[in-house]
């Protein structure tokens, strides 16, 4: 095709679609910060696993039978007989859990850099709801295999559901299409996890960049590039083209990323047992429970949180309270914005106790992770009970300790 | 109906319950070698022939067997002792409902067995039974206590009593364990059932998950591949990159 011929092409779409107009505003003239670091690979590593989870998920739902004599048996089909059917699965298994990995990094990233400060609020919180759908489509995803720690964990999570005051066995009895986990169950689960929440998760996804690009990005100083504008073409001073700079960086971490994804499905799917359990390999028997019940990795610090409280107090049951908790541990996140309360918003610039805290967070994130995947015992119950107290300090005297942190000046321009 | 406090006493309590069970057996490494063909197929053999007429491996067709460098002759004249066709999978005639009532429990599917125990498990467990006549099949199994199967293969490994030991536990004290010893030799030697036991479970492992050998080969290829996109993608992000600063 000639050069003219495709000029007229894009002319024609262009009177009738703003295409030109989208690609400049979202790509070839979206600023991006020139200083962005190996923490800013995450966000379009996420959007990666995302067309991963959607791609090989259509191939999954060919052969997978939402039966609930059927379902264990259609995944070994799947494993066994269907062509590239075990990497379809492992790609699928491995993306679940690597895109908790990835969702991690980037909220880590966005918790040091400030990036949910003014005017980012609202993209925050966007991207909460992005991790609220990722964890409702993680857990309705593991149910579906059938195995039975994909049936006891949902016996967990859905008891937890009816133990709600008032609303709760209704609502349970509503989402469940049962009085109890059963067929109908999965096949609501099913309904939900291939159509439901990819829908959602998608236009949340879209709503988060468009909001991103609204606002623009922060970058590892945390300050505002917009505010630096060359007098003439009203371009961020240390702002650079998305495209082709940011795309060719990205495509670079895509491979890096690729390396460590690949390595995991062709070499260690179980991943020693942490995203395939090994007793999920038993199909779901509704009438022997397991010696042990542990959800995947990336849900064990809730879970540790939830199992953290052991008296009642305030005339309310303890296993309420650590449903509470639980809730609150994911929930807390939202009110990052207006608990930061620090005059600069890049660790770079805050002071010694923000760093420490942060430090902490993430040691009790870690403990509470690894407590998660252990029976308690009176020891590992004490330790979840303290590192539960840390990791809410983090947020809770947040308003109190950033203000009073002792903070270096921000610089005007961004550095190398 | 089961009940919110019911599924939350399970919750918090099993744990508690699994961990109060003491400390649990150490497990004997399996010597398995996942490419050694003819141990596979020995495997093979043994499993058709001594598993296949209780347990099932009802995900897995005769035919894939042809990973282990079998001919669909091969496969039909030597391992179907059912009539079936060798596209056809590894079901057994024995009704769940009649096994729960011979056994106590239905013998579960082997297809993903090695997948849910582990190679060390499988291993230990089928050179630990004993005889213990207070069970009803006059068998017990010194890692699977009351287990509800009898020992397949006592023929060839003998029949084993139980033993109480005393030994030193380094610190001082002394506590009791329980050994094996062999009462009635079997046809094969200890080494000989060892090496036996170890071709199964080779075969069990290959039933798990068939396309292990294909996934690992498939993993070096694309690691290849993958590698020589990094150092043309750090190459192009290099040239792009080179005005800014």
């Amino acid at each position: 095709m000639s050069k003219q011929r495709l000029a007229s092409m894009i002319e024609w779409v262009d009177a009738r679609f703003p295409l030109t107009a989208n690609w400049r505003a979202h790509l070839s003239e979206y600023y991006a910060p020139k200083n962005f670091n190996f923490w800013y690979y995450f966000g379009s590593l996420a959007m990666l696993v995302l067309v991963n989870q959607l791609l090989t998920g259509i191939f999954l739902t060919m052969n997978y039978k939402p039966d609930a004599n059927m379902a264990f048996a259609s995944v070994e089909y799947i494993m066994r007989d269907v062509d590239f059917g075990w990497l379809i699965r492992y790609m699928h298994s491995t993306g679940a859990s690597m895109f908790f990995v990835v969702v991690y990094l980037h909220m880590f990233r966005g918790m040091m850099y400030g990036s949910y400060r003014k005017p980012r609020e609202l993209l925050w919180l966007i991207g909460m709801g992005i991790f609220f759908v990722l964890m409702m489509l993680a857990f309705t995803g593991y149910i579906l295999p059938w195995g039975q720690m994909s049936y006891w964990g949902a016996q967990v999570i859905v008891s937890m559901i009816g133990a709600i005051p008032v609303v709760g066995q209704t609502l349970s009895n509503w989402l469940l299409g049962d009085f109890m986990l059963s067929d109908a169950a999965l096949n609501r689960f099913f309904a939900y996890h291939v159509v439901t929440l990819p829908v959602l998760l998608v236009t949340l996804v879209v709503v988060h960049i468009l909001a991103l690009h609204e606002v623009g990005s922060n970058n590892p100083d945390g300050i505002e590039i917009k505010a630096n504008k060359d007098p003439v073409t009203h371009i961020p001073v240390d702002g650079i083209p998305f495209h082709p700079y940011y795309s060719v960086k990205d495509i670079f971490g895509v491979v890096v990323f690729l390396i460590v994804f690949c390595s995991i499905i062709f070499f260690a799917p179980e991943m020693g047992g942490y995203f395939l359990e090994y007793n999920n390999f038993v199909p779901a028997n509704t009438l022997q429970t397991p010696d042990h019940i542990a959800p995947v990795w990336y849900f064990t610090p809730y879970y540790s949180m939830l199992r953290a409280v052991t008296i009642n107090f305030l005339w309310i049951d303890a296993k309420l309270w650590g449903i509470v908790l639980m809730g609150g541990s994911v929930a807390i996140f939202c009110l990052l914005p207006w608990l930061d309360r620090s005059p600069v918003k890049s660790i770079r610039y805050k002071g010694p106790i923000f760093k420490t805290a942060l430090v902490l967070f993430v040691i009790s994130v870690f403990v509470l992770g690894w407590l998660g995947t252990k029976s308690p015992t009176p020891l590992y119950t004490s330790l979840a009970q303290i590192f539960t107290v840390v990791y809410f300090a983090f947020f809770i005297l947040m308003p109190w300790y950033s203000k009073i942190d002792k903070t270096k000046p921000e610089p005007t321009r961004v550095k190398e | 109906m089961i009940k919110i406090t019911d599924i939350l006493f399970i919750f918090f309590l099993v744990p508690l319950s699994a961990f109060g069970s003491g400390p649990e057996m150490k497990l004997d490494r399996a010597p398995i070698h996942p490419a050694d063909k003819l141990s596979l197929q020995r495997g093979a053999q043994t499993f058709v022939n001594y598993c296949l007429t209780c347990h099932s491996a009802e995900y897995m067709r005769y035919n894939r067997l042809r990973d282990l460098g079998l001919t669909e002759t091969q496969i039909s004249d030597n391992l179907i002792f059912t009539g079936q066709k060798v596209g056809e999978l590894m079901t057994v005639a024995m009704r769940k409902k009649d096994a729960k009532q011979w056994f106590g429990v239905a013998p579960p599917d082997l297809s993903v067995i090695a997948r849910s125990r582990g190679a060390d498990w499988l291993y230990t467990y089928l050179r630990k039974f004993y005889r213990d006549e207070s069970t009803a099949t006059g068998w017990n199994n010194l890692l699977f206590d009351k287990v509800a199967m009898p020992h397949a293969l006592y023929q060839l490994q003998g029949q084993q009593s139980v033993v109480l030991k005393t030994v030193d536990d380094g610190h001082g004290g002394q506590h009791e364990v329980k050994e094996l010893k062999l009462d009635t030799p079997g046809t094969l030697s200890k080494t000989e059932y060892d090496l036996y036991v170890a071709d199964l479970v080779n075969y069990l492992v290959y039933l798990g998950e068939p396309a292990a050998a294909k996934r690992l080969q498939l993993g070096v290829i694309v690691l290849l591949f993958l590698f020589g996109m990094l150092a043309l993608t750090y190459a192009l992000k290099h040239e792009f990159w080179r005005d800014i600063h």
